[in-house]
């Protein structure tokens, strides 16, 4: 299982979608790719946008549908990440 | 171009300001302002700046600014954004808890710099600042992702102490949201593009629900919704089209904006670009996390009711 904290790359508050984008191609994705666990660890990220969960997690969903779940685990979210990643997880499981 | 700015245009009062906005000529500039008192939106200072600093300074004209208070546009940097001179001397204050000055912002990492230097200067409590933040990044990354605009967005922000209010104004010259959700969505109005635009789960990227992996479409929504739970004015003008969201003690969010308690016309100057103005009042700041919960219940409602509506559609055999 391999760990990717984010507040070194993000910092407190997560908006920038460019570095959400590269975490998703060059991170998650080729470890999800080997069939490997990971743990996206929030601890010291308090806040974020829908913009950014949006490009770090919607086409994962897009991908593995709800098994991502048991592949992508969210350590140390705040209620707001929380709330952020939920409404994201609701839209992408509704659109089709 | 001729631009006169009033002693007083808020979001509220604005109407006047922008119908009284000359397009013609868009390579000068002639500034005149109310000889005695000065009390605008940071959306007029930012529109003001998108609309001057393709201009050269020599063809900006300023008429000699007589009210005491026109030193405020000066220490906005009005003057300084573009590039003439004022004539006034002040000394410029400290910009600690009052204001965020007209800046420039022209890709993602001055954006995320922006945001964090920004907010110390406000001096306000962390529960305060998460919607202001929030909805900076979102209606500049709007900017920088869709509206293809040469000079970026212009952004400026001001808190008022009495009324313990921030007021945020970011305006831009590019493509205007009709052009950009016409790329993927049929639309005739500019108003009508601007409805679409705030409707969660539509963006200029796609026609698909949920967006690309890169756009979601909820950003102004999002926006919208802060204004609409604190009960405060927001407001879009891009083309000939203004949507106003109007002050309402009901905090039910609506997906369609035309739903909400609002005004809107068609017949305004025509501009090329788009201009948001927002106010939150930070006594009716609600925890973020709760107005997040109200969102997450209306945004996946609206994908439902969309998706049925989809499949309602069927071919027209004529």
């Amino acid at each position: 299982m391999k760990t990717i904290n984010l507040f070194p790359l993000v910092g407190e508050f997560a908006e920038n979608k460019d570095i959400a984008r590269d975490i998703r191609l060059n991170q998650i994705i080729p470890i999800l790719s080997k069939g490997e666990q990971i743990i996206l660890n929030f601890s010291g990220v308090n806040s974020a946008t829908q913009s950014f969960i949006h490009a770090l997690i919607s086409d994962l969903i897009r991908t593995y549908d709800t098994n991502l779940f048991d592949i992508l685990l969210f350590k140390d979210c705040s209620t707001t990440v929380q709330e952020i990643i939920n409404i994201v997880v609701d839209y992408m499981l509704e659109r089709d | 171009m001729k631009l006169h700015i009033p002693n007083s245009a808020f979001i509220g009062n604005i109407d006047p300001f922008l119908r009284g906005i000359n397009f013609s000529n868009p390579n000068e500039l002639i500034l005149t302002a109310n000889e005695n008192w000065i009390s605008v939106h940071p959306i007029v200072l930012s529109l003001i700046a998108a609309l001057g600093l393709p201009i050269e300074p020599a063809h900006i004209h300023c008429e000699k600014l007589t009210a005491k208070s026109a030193h405020y546009l000066e220490r906005m940097g009005l003057f300084k954004f573009l590039g003439i001179d004022s004539g006034m001397n002040i000394s410029e204050h400290e910009s600690a808890g009052r204001f965020v000055p007209l800046t420039q912002i022209k890709n993602s990492d001055e954006l995320s710099a922006f945001i964090t230097e920004m907010i110390p200067l406000l001096h306000l409590e962390p529960i305060q600042t998460n919607s202001i933040r929030y909805v900076i990044s979102e209606l500049v990354r709007n900017v920088l992702e869709h509206a293809q605009s040469k000079n970026g967005a212009i952004v400026s922000a001001q808190y008022h102490t009495r009324s313990n209010m921030i007021r945020i104004g970011i305006a831009d010259t590019g493509l205007g949201i009709k052009k950009t959700i016409s790329r993927s969505h049929i639309v005739h109005t500019d108003l009508e593009a601007i409805r679409l635009a705030l409707i969660p789960g539509i963006t200029g990227t796609t026609s698909k629900e949920g967006g690309t992996e890169f756009n979601a479409g909820a950003g102004l929504f999002f926006t919208k919704s802060i204004a609409t739970v604190n009960h405060d004015y927001f407001m879009i003008y891009s083309g000939t089209a203004m949507y106003k969201l109007l002050k309402s003690r009901i905090k039910k969010l609506n997906a369609d904006p035309f739903n909400d308690r609002h005004s809107s016309a068609e017949n305004y100057p025509y501009f090329q670009g788009t201009a948001v103005g927002i106010d939150i009042s930070l006594n009716e700041t609600q925890e973020f996390a709760n107005l997040l919960s109200l969102i997450r219940t209306t945004y996946s409602q609206t994908v439902r009711d969309r998706k049925k509506a989809r499949y309602k559609k069927r071919p027209q055999f004529i």
